[in-house]
């Protein structure tokens, strides 16, 4: 865009219009480059802020107490929090494994089966899902999904099963849109050319299309990976909250997310600044996927 | 294995995915909708909650979330526009727009209990400015940015480079060109973003949680505390108690919300030049 931009104001050579005039223009630049700037400060405040209340659990615990420590119970001075990033890791590639499958049938579907009347239809109401309020998702689970979990388990029904489906759910919306958006960027001329050589709808489809559209399906999925493992609200309403480690798709368990929430309230000292620790976790962990993605259509490129 | 049959199998899965993915999505709205509809009442809407169950309607809720909604969109709209018209007009591509590019991606994934966390470290308690409608949507507004950013991006390079011509030829500046112009005609793409950017605040709630509190009052100054409907349906859902208002509260979180979408849609169809 900035080919486009007259020269007569980039240099200076022509005085067609007055110097105030180039004093505003050049005003108006910074201004919006200092808008701009407003993401990276944002960033750099959450690292310094978060990072900062979380600094203390370094310094008194140590890393490797906090990260390898078995034991999360506070009030005893244990601040172990292997069992809940276990908890956060069960809980988001539970939700993966069943969620992915679907995403990526749907949008395989949306984009190379469907007609444009059905897709017209069905492609807006993903989206429009993917805008549901995580509580009410999680409130869906409470009230529809738990009591059958239970039965079916023996349990409470509070417990990983139960956050594996309703967080795939969630998450289906999110990868199916993206996954989509690769598909229909591969252009028709490949289909047409596998077409032409005889091969079938489906020999189309995992043969020349979805190969074709890898790194974006990749990208989608690492981005439900990302929602997956900061979900917060559902994953509390549904996991039971038990800070151990996993026992079995029917047994409490806990995660980053959901025990900041539980301790949030009552917590201080040493308590509380292991909490803006797991938040930090959370946030290196969510940047190191966006990393991932960039990296990868680097790749592409 | 005929290719044929091999065929007609795979495509029935592919059938079968998309319809469960439907039928499953549609099973919870339809599910959220025969339980809320009951709830729902002009006394529902516009009565406070009252008693030790929250007996009564959640109007205190709805102004909260309007009122923080409505302040993050003033407060976000201004500065993701302008970033956009930086990003897609005047930076010249290097380290510094990459930097900011990773920056928008990484505040768009900030997981929201997250936040939730720094909203209340920085602008609760190191500023000083309390559990407010003002704390929760500066946080929120952070949330937001990216997504506007983003939308008001692609819409100014869908602007056709022929108009920006016509204008720089009449002798128009850049400013005048981006201002009277460019935003324009990217204007309805633009407000569709900002439309699904206050979406997501409104379903929002761990970022709130922290920032705004949980106190049930009908805020007045944006310094005043509050209770959102998403904290509302979480303590109704997590206590157990009241449920017809829970279902009530979630039915319409999500009519919000659809509205939002909707007119978004509504918006873009509409007014759409470019």
């Amino acid at each position: 865009m900035t080919s486009e931009q007259p020269q007569a104001l980039v240099k200076g050579e022509l005085t067609l219009v007055s110097r105030e005039t180039q004093v505003k223009e050049w005003l108006l630049a910074a201004l919006f480059f200092s808008c701009a700037f407003v993401a990276v400060l944002g960033v750099a405040l959450i690292f310094a802020f978060v990072g900062w209340k979380a600094w203390p659990i370094l310094s008194d615990v140590g890393l490797s107490e906090f990260l390898l420590g078995r034991v999360w119970a506070p009030s005893d001075g244990s601040y172990g929090i292997l069992a809940l990033i276990q908890g956060s890791f069960v809980v988001t590639l539970g939700a993966l494994a069943l969620g992915t499958p679907l995403a990526v049938g749907t949008a395989v579907f949306l984009s190379e089966i469907a007609s444009p009347g059905m897709r017209s239809v069905v492609r807006p109401a993903v989206e429009l899902l993917a805008g549901i309020p995580s509580v009410v998702y999680g409130f869906f689970g409470v009230v529809l999904l738990r009591p059958i979990i239970g039965e079916l388990t023996g349990s409470v029904g509070f417990g990983p099963l139960t956050a594996w489906i309703v967080l795939a759910i969630m998450i289906v919306p999110t990868i199916a849109a993206l996954s989509e958006d690769a598909l229909n960027s591969i252009p028709m001329g490949i289909r047409e050319a596998s077409y032409a050589m005889g091969a079938t709808q489906w020999q189309t489809i995992y043969k020349v299309v979805v190969p074709a559209a890898k790194i974006g399906i990749i990208d989608a999925i690492i981005l439900g990976m990302g929602r997956a493992i900061g979900e917060t609200m559902a994953v509390l309403m549904l996991v039971g909250n038990a800070p151990q480690f996993f026992a079995g798709v029917g047994e409490p368990i806990s995660t980053l997310t959901s025990q900041i929430v539980m301790d949030m309230g009552y917590s201080t000292g040493t308590h509380r600044t292991a909490l803006f620790g797991m938040a930090a976790i959370l946030f290196v962990i969510s940047m190191s996927l966006v990393l991932a993605v960039r990296l990868l259509s680097k790749l592409r490129d | 294995m005929d290719k044929r049959v091999a065929n007609n199998i795979a495509v029935a899965v592919l059938w079968v995915a998309a319809s469960i993915t439907v039928a499953v999505l549609g099973a919870i709205i339809v599910y959220v909708f025969v339980n809320g509809v009951r709830a729902l009442s002009p006394a529902f809407i516009f009565t406070w909650p009252h008693g030790v169950h929250a007996e009564g309607g959640i109007w205190p809720t709805i102004v909260s979330t309007l009122y923080v909604t409505v302040l993050s969109m003033l407060i976000c709209t201004p500065v993701a526009v302008l970033a956009a018209v930086y990003l897609a007009e005047y930076a010249h591509q290097g380290r510094v727009v990459s930097t900011i590019r990773f920056a928008a991606d990484s505040l768009a994934s900030v997981p929201s209990i997250v936040m939730g966390l720094f909203g209340f470290a920085l602008f609760v308690e190191a500023m000083g400015i309390g559990l407010s409608m003002l704390s929760a949507s500066l946080a929120l507004s952070l949330l937001m940015l990216p997504i506007v950013m983003r939308a008001t991006e692609e819409a100014i390079r869908s602007v056709p480079r022929y108009i920006r011509w016509g204008s720089y030829g009449m002798g128009a500046t850049k400013w005048q060109t981006v201002s009277k112009v460019v935003l324009p005609a990217a204007a309805p793409r633009v407000i569709t973003g900002i439309v699904l950017a206050t979406g997501r605040a409104v379903g929002e709630t761990a970022v709130v949680f922290y920032t705004m509190g949980q106190a049930i009052w009908l805020p007045i100054s944006p310094l005043e505390s509050g209770r959102p409907m998403t904290v509302h349906l979480y303590l109704l859902a997590v206590e157990g108690i009241n449920l017809p208002a829970a279902y009530g509260t979630a039915l319409l979180l999500m009519l919000m919300i659809l509205g939002f979408n909707l007119g978004a849609r509504w918006i873009l169809k509409r007014y759409r030049k470019v």
